[in-house]
């Protein structure tokens, strides 16, 4: 892969978060904050947050197998992908809202803007939600995406991926991430996967796991979820914030100054 | 189907795991998300009800990227409290399931294909900050996009605001950039209008905050 500019720009804590400037991502480069960004406290705005109340979820949503309404069932490998959502303490994040969306089983999107010649599956949607239970735990039911071609370099594939998105307890918990499938040969050429650092990628990468595996059908994939806590702190309640001034700024994932100096490396 | 097994059958019920090794990291929401997000129950760029109290305002703006090129695939998310600077919380009595509240106070919507985002809401309350002192009315606002590997967070103050001028997290912002974060005042067809840019990278850039 040729040299990759990697910008000194991060949120939250740089030895897991990915940088905003990427270059080998190329979409990076004209939408990456170029000045710093800028170290406040947090306050009640961002110690809240919306919850679940956002859409009435139901069951059905959480099997992409069948929500297609077709009556019908996607095509491919079935997968439960299940795991438990918790904070940095390890403590459940119950009644949260995770709302995901993947390819089909040959890499295809439902999405206008995907037009690659591969096939669309009739009965398959490719998006789901569900809330963690009072565990913090999340189960799906969906089908193995596949790899796609993109058009950030000759040849480009992403990786077998679903996305995530988490609102969690509050406005700094908010998470978009994506999950990856293990002893992928395309993680090792994706500059998006590559972008965070090494030391956390693994994080990103379900495990397979027998005992979520169910006999004549389906796999069973396991991957937690650990997002920032609406706390500063371990112990205090998770109420909601009545006030909260500079003393929440210890918070973990929130250090240091940003620079604007990139540098270049091998990637 | 077999019955889906319990989580007590393979020993994980209940409890906490061991310490987690750290965050999850970020990854990019990228250009797809249209059709798993914004569906006809979580978009919501309107965020009142008619019986939702307070001075009704339309934001609208772009996104626009460091070539001052439109960003057609940006998402926007905001979070405020109501009119009397009161932030909805899953645990208020009035959020129950069959119970929607009058104002959440969260919105969430795309760009379209000229970078354009708009929200209906009402301008928020001050909401407090430490002891007595309060915050001038905010919006807080989460950006991603297919090029955004973390989202950007800021906020949406209002220019004709006089209490910006002791808000703790503006003074924070060095003084050439706080005029990013002012949605400017407008009206159209008799409602208040705030227009307010995005801009992600070079010439006016939005400031972003490190939370």
């Amino acid at each position: 892969m040729s040299t990759t500019t990697i910008g000194a720009i991060v949120r939250g804590d740089r030895e897991v978060f990915p940088p905003y400037l990427y270059s080998a991502y190329r979409s990076t480069v004209k939408r990456a904050p170029s000045q710093p960004l800028v170290d406040v406290p947090l306050t009640i705005t961002e110690l809240t947050g919306p919850g679940a109340v956002i859409s009435a979820v139901m069951t059905e949503d959480a099997d992409l197998t069948r929500n297609a309404g077709t009556g019908g069932e996607a095509i491919g490998q079935r997968v439960i992908v299940t795991g438990r959502v918790m904070d940095e303490h390890g403590r459940p994040v119950p009644h949260t809202l995770l709302e995901i969306w993947q390819a089909n089983a040959a890499g295809r999107y439902i999405h206008r803007n995907d037009q690659w010649p591969g096939p669309l599956d009739p009965n398959f949607l490719g998006i789901g939600r569900c809330l963690t239970d009072a565990n913090g735990d999340y189960r799906f039911l969906t089908i193995r995406p596949g790899a796609y071609p993109w058009k950030n370099h000759p040849n480009a594939w992403r990786p077998a991926h679903i996305h995530f998105s988490l609102l969690g307890p509050s406005w700094v918990s908010r998470l978009v991430t994506q999950m990856y499938f293990p002893d992928d040969p395309l993680h090792a050429r994706d500059p998006i996967f590559a972008a965070v650092p090494e030391a956390a990628r693994s994080r990103l990468i379900a495990a397979y796991d027998h005992d979520v595996t169910e006999a004549e059908w389906a796999l069973g994939w396991r991957w937690d979820i650990v997002l920032h806590g609406p706390r500063a702190t371990p112990f205090e309640a998770p109420t909601a914030a009545t006030t909260d001034g500079q003393g929440a700024r210890s918070a973990p994932g929130a250090p240091g100054v940003d620079g604007t100096t990139g540098s270049e490396v091998g990637g | 189907m077999t019955e889906p097994k319990t989580e007590a059958a393979h020993g994980h019920a209940g409890g906490a795991r061991a310490r987690p090794d750290g965050l999850t990291p970020s990854q990019t929401v990228g250009p797809f998300f249209l059709d798993g997000l914004l569906r006809p129950d979580t978009r919501r760029n309107v965020l009142v009800v008619p019986e939702t109290s307070g001075v009704r305002i339309r934001i609208e703006g772009r996104v626009l990227d460091g070539d001052g090129a439109p960003v057609p695939d940006a998402l926007i998310e905001v979070w405020q409290a109501d009119a009397d600077g009161h932030y909805c919380q899953p645990d208020d009595a009035s959020v129950i399931p069959g119970n929607v509240p009058v104002f959440i106070g969260f919105g969430r919507a795309g760009t379209d294909n000229a970078g354009t985002f708009w929200f209906e809401t009402i301008k928020p309350g001050a909401v407090p900050y430490d002891g007595d002192s309060t915050q001038a009315p905010h919006i807080g606002v989460i950006v991603g996009a297919r090029g955004l590997l973390n989202h950007l967070v800021t906020r949406l103050y209002f220019a004709d605001e006089p209490a910006n001028e002791r808000d703790p997290v503006l003074a924070r912002v060095p003084a050439e950039r706080r005029g990013t974060l002012l949605g400017r005042p407008g009206a159209a067809e008799g409602q208040a209008v705030y227009r307010w840019d995005i801009i992600l990278h070079g010439v006016g850039e939005t400031v972003f905050f490190n939370v």
